[in-house]
């Protein structure tokens, strides 16, 4: 056990990736190994810390009845803001972890702007160290810039030494297009990616949501979709160029998807990801709408009816850059996640104290808490039908895993790395619930469907709501 | 004469943030009860209202500058019997880097009942109405709102219309896009059955195109074409160039407001300007002085309407 002693439910623990290997028998879960193509009734059996064969387990093995549940590959999420070091009153190693095991989540990759940030490879190796014990692999993203003030490039060679899965400024793109592309030329022969935040600083300067009709009624100075696509079309030239990989990640805009989709049928090295809040959130959460972007069907020029909820109406917990993105365009972004071309749902997982939200919308931090509602508002899309359950565990688990050279399977002989979720219990999110120390989401009091009940990393569990079954 | 009983009996809202949250009937109402209080206060007795809000302690909490607005909402909350504290932001902690709600926290342990703010951030009341115990009335938050602005237009437009908006044309000429004042305008003009017509350079109409009730248009003789009522808002200088407009001087040259534009509205059509003007930029000074001019109208009813905001939101009744 590492950090505090958060208790998110009943009964529930948390392990550490330190733990002895565990042994289980899982027994009838419904088993989607996205990789392998599999979605079929089956048992996962776990001996220290390994999948083998049911036939090879001890007879005296404890045994989890999964019936009704999904098994699925741990989930790798390649944007969290774990605030170690500098920023623990929102966040830190030990309860990041936590909630991302909470969440199903066996990997994360953080984003080096900590105070100090991670441009130096002794300030990665501190976090990789602090790490070790953490209940969920921690890999990092260092940045591309020293102190991320956009000027000169941080050494990546020596950091690529360390283990580092990708550079990124998060929070900023590399703001001009020459020190985006001597960063490629340095990032190609090491195969890593550059992470782009893409936003054009000047048209996203003094913005707070989305343009169109919702920050019209509202007053709130709109953030142009051309702010994302010109950083987007910049940077694929430049990819094109230098044959560096790029990664658009929280990618928010149906218009940069395209572009992302014309370089892919063209064969560049470019990815993306996308956050939940972009694909389940719509910009009227500005004005107090809580209906998710696949629940609504207004007519045109609703967004300007109606009072607003006092209680919701400007919230700073849906502040968020990029800004949540119009209705259209979250569908257009649900769209791209079933059909593959946007390669993961990662959290942008961004804590924040409750003195940086409950303020004036200008003053407040924007970023949203995601690690532990991700996979709920994946599974509520899911019975939507906007996703697939395969769709979204490969978004979620294989394919990000596979962008940092990872593997996630469920076949004999891997190492034991999954998720059991409940798809059909629902649990209320609040501070309690949340495994977290912050809770800012604008989920706050809402009943999602999806309950993680295991989570086991490199064959450790991390998370255990399962009543107290196993023993290991 | 009962005028407000019924207004009080069926007035719901702890505060007043912005017109969207009211009902036509509870417009009709507020704008009754101001004309009523008005005509009181012109005969030099206010009879039950100067003791109406006789307990209350009115905070002025004002973070950006206004003259005209925080002296009407004072004459008004006094006239009505409360006692009123003026936090003025320089010199108190605000200028400390208090927090907003900090401060609004302050003043109501310290006894304010009824916040009038105004913030340069648009939403900030309804911040303050969900962290503090306050009761508040929005004086204007950012480019967001600014209802008892509103409101007192609406007593004057409806006066000098003959009584009714309904299926009247109203043109509003300006920097839409970053006025409180249309906002809230488009809000009650739409509910009180005008058809709206928004006009200005485009980088300060653009996106008003979807409200509902609301026809934008960049051609000032086409916005003016048969109009009833004509509002200027004004230029705010600084903002011309930021925003895409080339000059003051391209501005008035193809929005400004004059006698001879004018001619393309209905005969007589008043002209509005929430104030202060810029003459010679948005209107001529023979316009906003001459007879089409409302301007001294709106003046007169913002005092009124104010006490009939505060009433309404204290729970007053005021009865003839």
């Amino acid at each position: 056990m590492t950090g505090s002693a958060t208790t998110v439910s009943r009964g529930s623990r948390f392990g550490s990736r330190a733990d002895a290997p565990c042994t289980l028998l899982v027994r009838g879960a419904r088993v989607i190994d996205p990789a392998a193509g599999t979605d079929a009734i089956g048992d996962l059996a776990i001996h220290d810390g390994r999948l083998v064969d049911p036939a090879g387990m001890p007879a005296d093995a404890p045994v989890l009845d999964a019936t009704g549940l999904l098994a699925a590959p741990g989930l790798c999420d390649l944007h969290v803001h774990l605030r170690e070091p500098g920023g623990e009153g929102a966040e830190t190693i030990d309860s990041g972890t936590q909630a991302a095991a909470h969440g199903g989540f066996t990997t994360v990759c953080a984003m080096p702007n900590t105070d100090p940030p991670l441009d130096e490879p002794a300030r990665v190796a501190y976090v990789l160290s602090r790490s070790e014990a953490a209940a969920a692999e921690v890999r990092i993203i260092a940045a591309a810039t020293r102190g991320r003030a956009g000027e000169s490039l941080t050494d990546v060679g020596a950091l690529a030494a360390h283990g580092i899965v990708g550079v990124s400024d998060d929070g900023a793109a590399l703001p001009t297009a020459r020190l985006a592309r001597q960063a490629l030329l340095a990032l190609a022969p090491l195969g890593l990616p550059l992470i782009e935040h893409a936003e054009e600083p000047t048209l996203a300067a003094g913005t707070l949501m989305r343009a169109g009709p919702t920050a019209t009624r509202l007053g709130l100075v709109g953030w142009p979709p051309s702010a994302e696509l010109i950083v987007v079309e910049r940077d694929i030239a430049l990819a094109a160029e230098t044959g560096a990989r790029v990664h658009f990640t929280h990618l928010s805009t149906s218009a940069a998807l395209d572009a992302i989709r014309r370089a892919k049928a063209r064969g560049l090295p470019v990815t993306c990801d996308v956050s939940p809040h972009h694909l389940a959130f719509t910009d009227a959460w500005v004005a107090g709408d809580r209906r998710f972007s696949w629940e609504v069907d207004d007519a045109p020029g609703a967004a300007f009816g109606g009072a607003l909820d006092p209680e919701l109406a400007y919230d700073g917990a849906c502040r968020v850059n990029p800004p949540l993105a119009s209705r259209s365009d979250a569908l257009a972004l649900l769209a791209g996640v079933a059909d593959g071309s946007v390669d993961a749902i990662a959290t942008d997982h961004a804590p924040h104290p409750p003195e940086r939200k409950s303020v004036e919308l200008p003053a407040a931090a924007p970023g949203i808490a995601g690690l532990e509602t991700a996979l709920s508002l994946g599974l509520a899309a899911a019975a939507a039908g906007r996703l697939t359950l395969a769709q979204l565990f490969s978004a979620l688990s294989s394919r990000p895993a596979a962008l940092i050279g990872a593997e996630r399977s469920l076949a004999a002989g891997a190492v034991a790395d999954l998720v059991l979720v409940d798809p059909e219990a629902r649990w209320t999110v609040s501070p309690e619930t949340l495994a977290g120390r912050s809770a800012n989401t604008p989920l706050l009091g809402r009943s999602l469907p999806g309950v993680v009940r295991l989570t086991v990393a490199a064959g450790r569990i991390t998370f255990d709501a399962t009543g107290g079954a196993p023993a290991p | 004469m009962t005028i407000a009983e019924p207004a009080a009996a069926t007035w719901r809202h702890r505060h007043l943030v912005d017109v969207d949250q009211l009902s036509r009937t509870e417009i009709e109402r507020c704008l009754d009860l101001a004309v009523e209080l008005r005509a009181r206060r012109e005969r030099g007795d206010l009879g039950d209202a100067a003791r109406s809000l006789t307990g209350e302690v009115v905070g002025l909490a004002f973070y950006e500058g206004s003259t005209r607005t925080r002296v009407s909402f004072e004459l008004a909350a006094k006239a009505l019997g409360a006692t009123t504290v003026d936090l003025s932001v320089s010199g108190s902690s605000v200028a400390k880097g208090e927090t907003l709600i900090d401060t609004l926290r302050t003043l109501e342990r310290t006894g304010v009942t009824i916040a009038v703010l105004r913030h340069a951030a648009s939403g900030a009341p309804y911040l303050v109405a969900r962290e503090t115990g306050l009761r508040i009335v929005n004086a204007g938050d950012g480019l967001h709102a600014h209802p008892t602005q509103a409101l007192l237009d609406a007593v004057t437009l409806r006066e000098a219309l003959g009584g009714s908006l309904q299926d009247r044309v109203l043109t509003i000429v300006g920097d839409v896009a970053h006025s409180r004042v249309a906002r809230s305008n488009l809000h009650l003009l739409t509910r009180l059955g005008a058809r709206v017509r928004v006009c200005g350079p485009l980088p300060w109409i653009v996106g008003f195109d979807g409200w509902p009730g609301v026809a934008v248009t960049t051609n000032l003789g086409d916005a003016l074409d048969g109009a009833d009522a004509v509002m200027a808002l004004r230029v705010q200088l600084e903002r011309a160039a930021a925003s895409g407009v080339s000059s003051l001087h391209e501005y008035t040259a193809r929005w400004g407001l004059d006698d001879e534009r004018m001619t393309r509205a209905r005969p007589a059509a008043p002209v509005l300007h929430p104030g202060p003007t810029n003459q010679g930029v948005e209107l001529t000074a023979a316009l906003a002085n001459g007879p089409r001019s409302l301007i001294g109208r709106q003046v007169r009813n913002g005092v009124p309407v104010r006490m009939a905001v505060l009433s309404l939101v204290a729970g007053a009744r005021v009865t003839g």
